[in-house]
């Protein structure tokens, strides 16, 4: 059977999200797929072919509307309702654009979702994470109906280029509501490296005690080339913004290296970093649980470790 | 009257160490402390806060679950809620079907607001509000840091992977609340009395017309792969000594 999948693009206007080259890695692993991307912007052209160039795509649906300039939930499901027409799977990433706009998809449709899939076992069945990630589910959807998915981002690897799948612009005639209306958006750390997509990550936590202290996370994530990322407990203490919250309700990251400074390592940070590479945990309290996980673990003042590490990796 | 929806969901304790059991069926709830799902628990606070700030006259407060459920209900209207819906349902309910029985609510109560958390720490789904906002055909405001209601209008930042969202949304509409919203308040122990006088509603899905059949069938539960613990270091030179070894520097 084959499974025809429909990847909803998470694109900012002019770069196509690396999380939709991880849907398409998921929808591979669903027998004989037949995977087509949407984009839906204001003016799709240069999202499209980055979208066309992954491996594994065979079509782009462009949907140009000057109500698509912002992923407004409201606005884009009835017009991926509209797309959805023939396809068995339609998946968005487990960021926080496709949990705003996959489950009102499925609804619309009347079908169920699954969250997070971090693995495909066949056509229908697919794991994922409960609990924080405590405990992982098995579940089978039915296969008379289509099944919406979101992929846990982190449990795959993108798709690379290597592929010019045909552009087929489409023009939907969906009446659209106007009872939701974008206004701003601010980042807190725009100039950083993207904390989902970097091979580097630090990450600080309460012990930093102070927003002025948690600047040393980003002097030494400087000398690695590193994102930045924060726990819980930081950015609720107004150290750190929120967009860098790593854990259950924060991002779900896979670096290859990780550093966990200050960082007890409650379960529901440790799920947002469990598929890293290597973890390094730095922490006075020789018994917090961030050392149970980590590869490499120093007790110690990170005040005293922190600036020598910078020095040492400044003399590379 | 304008009136504000709160949706809550029983789920084990956020501080509790859940198990698996042996079976593979599912994990371990029976004998387990159960709790407000604690973005519920801020959904709650938040309608509080607007009906207190005079921007609503009443909360109520609504769970789908079993008989159970009264205890997480009785707490909500200690913390403030004016009344409570228990939809009393034995099996559990999927994210569409809890929806649909919320719709159902509100179509009945026709709330200004239904507010309810972003996902439940239990199925950490993250679907419910969107999809009742879906089906009442109504505008959505996910994972709110901060709302601000003016004119038939609430004015809602969201929290996004980018940073901040701010969205402007026609009422009514569906609010799902991220974590730094607001702080819940404690319940004092007079509440607690009060709380036991306040209405108390319980119906069944048939009642809203509802029928709940799951779509999704569990296959299995079982344990996440483990991380092995790794070596201690003593200090940063030999970590540093570590890594490069490792060909991570």
């Amino acid at each position: 059977m084959t499974a025809r999948v429909l990847i909803i693009a998470e694109h900012d206007g002019a770069k196509l999200n690396p999380s939709t080259a991880k849907c398409v890695t998921c929808a591979r692993a669903l027998p004989q797929p037949e995977i087509v991307i949407a984009v839906l912007a204001s003016d799709g052209a240069a999202v499209s072919a980055q979208a066309a160039a992954l491996t594994g795509v065979s079509r782009v649906l462009q949907v140009d509307h000057v109500a698509n300039a912002h992923a407004l939930a409201a606005t884009w499901a009835p017009q991926v309702v509209e797309l959805a027409k023939g396809f068995s799977h339609l998946f968005g990433p487990s960021t926080t654009f496709g949990k705003d706009l996959m489950p009102r998809v499925a609804a619309l449709l009347g079908v169920p979702q699954v969250s997070d899939i971090m693995a495909v076992d066949g056509s229908q069945r697919f794991r994922r994470p409960i609990y924080a990630g405590n405990a992982i589910l098995s579940v089978e959807s039915p296969v008379d109906m289509a099944i919406v998915g979101t992929v846990r981002v982190a449990s795959f690897e993108a798709s690379p280029p290597g592929s010019s799948a045909p552009v087929e612009k489409i023009s939907l005639a969906v009446e659209l509501p106007n009872h939701t209306r974008f206004v701003s958006v601010s980042s807190g750390s725009s100039d950083r490296p993207d904390l989902q997509a970097a091979s580097r990550v630090v990450s600080g936590g309460r012990a930093l005690g102070s927003a002025q202290n948690f600047k040393l996370m980003f002097s030494l994530a400087d000398k690695l080339g590193a994102a930045v990322g924060a726990s819980r407990a930081a950015v609720d203490a107004g150290y750190a913004p929120n967009d860098l919250q790593v854990g259950q309700t924060g991002k779900i990251i896979a670096p290859e290296l990780y550093f966990a400074i200050g960082i007890s390592g409650a379960i529901q940070h440790l799920t947002g970093i469990k598929d890293a590479r290597t973890i390094v945990a730095i922490n006075k309290d020789a018994e917090a649980p961030i050392f149970e996980v980590a590869d490499f673990g120093l007790v110690g003042d990170l005040f005293a470790i922190v600036p020598e590490l910078e020095k040492l990796l400044g003399e590379q | 009257m304008s009136r504000i929806l709160v949706c809550i969901k029983r789920v084990v304790d956020y501080n509790v160490r859940v198990r698996i059991k042996p079976d593979g069926s599912g994990v371990v709830t029976d004998g387990v402390k159960m709790s407000i799902n604690p973005f519920d628990e801020i959904a709650l606070e938040e309608a509080l806060r607007i009906r207190e700030r005079g921007a609503a006259q009443e909360v109520i407060v609504t769970s789908i679950g079993p008989a159970d459920c009264q205890q997480q209900l009785r707490t909500a209207l200690a913390m403030g809620a004016d009344r409570a819906i228990l939809v009393q349902s034995d099996a559990p309910v999927e994210p569409l079907t809890a929806a649909r029985t919320f719709l159902a609510l509100a179509r009945r109560e026709e709330p200004m607001l239904v507010i309810l958390g972003k996902q439940a720490i239990d199925d950490d789904n993250n679907q419910t509000g969107q999809m009742l906002a879906a089906l009442w055909h109504r505008p959505q405001a996910t994972f709110a840091s901060r709302v601000e209601l003016m004119d038939g209008k609430a004015t809602v930042t969201r929290e996004v992977d980018a940073g901040l969202e701010t969205i402007e949304i026609d009422l009514p509409a569906v609010i799902t609340t991220d974590l730094r919203l607001n702080e819940p308040r404690y319940v004092k122990l007079p509440e607690i009395m009060k709380a036991r006088k306040k209405p108390f509603d319980t119906l069944s899905l048939q009642d809203l017309g509802v029928k709940s059949s799951p779509q999704l069938k569990v296959l299995r539960c079982e344990p996440p792969a483990q991380r092995q613990k790794g070596i201690m270091v003593k200090d940063a030179q030999e970590l540093v000594a570590a890594l490069k070894r490792k060909g991570l520097l």
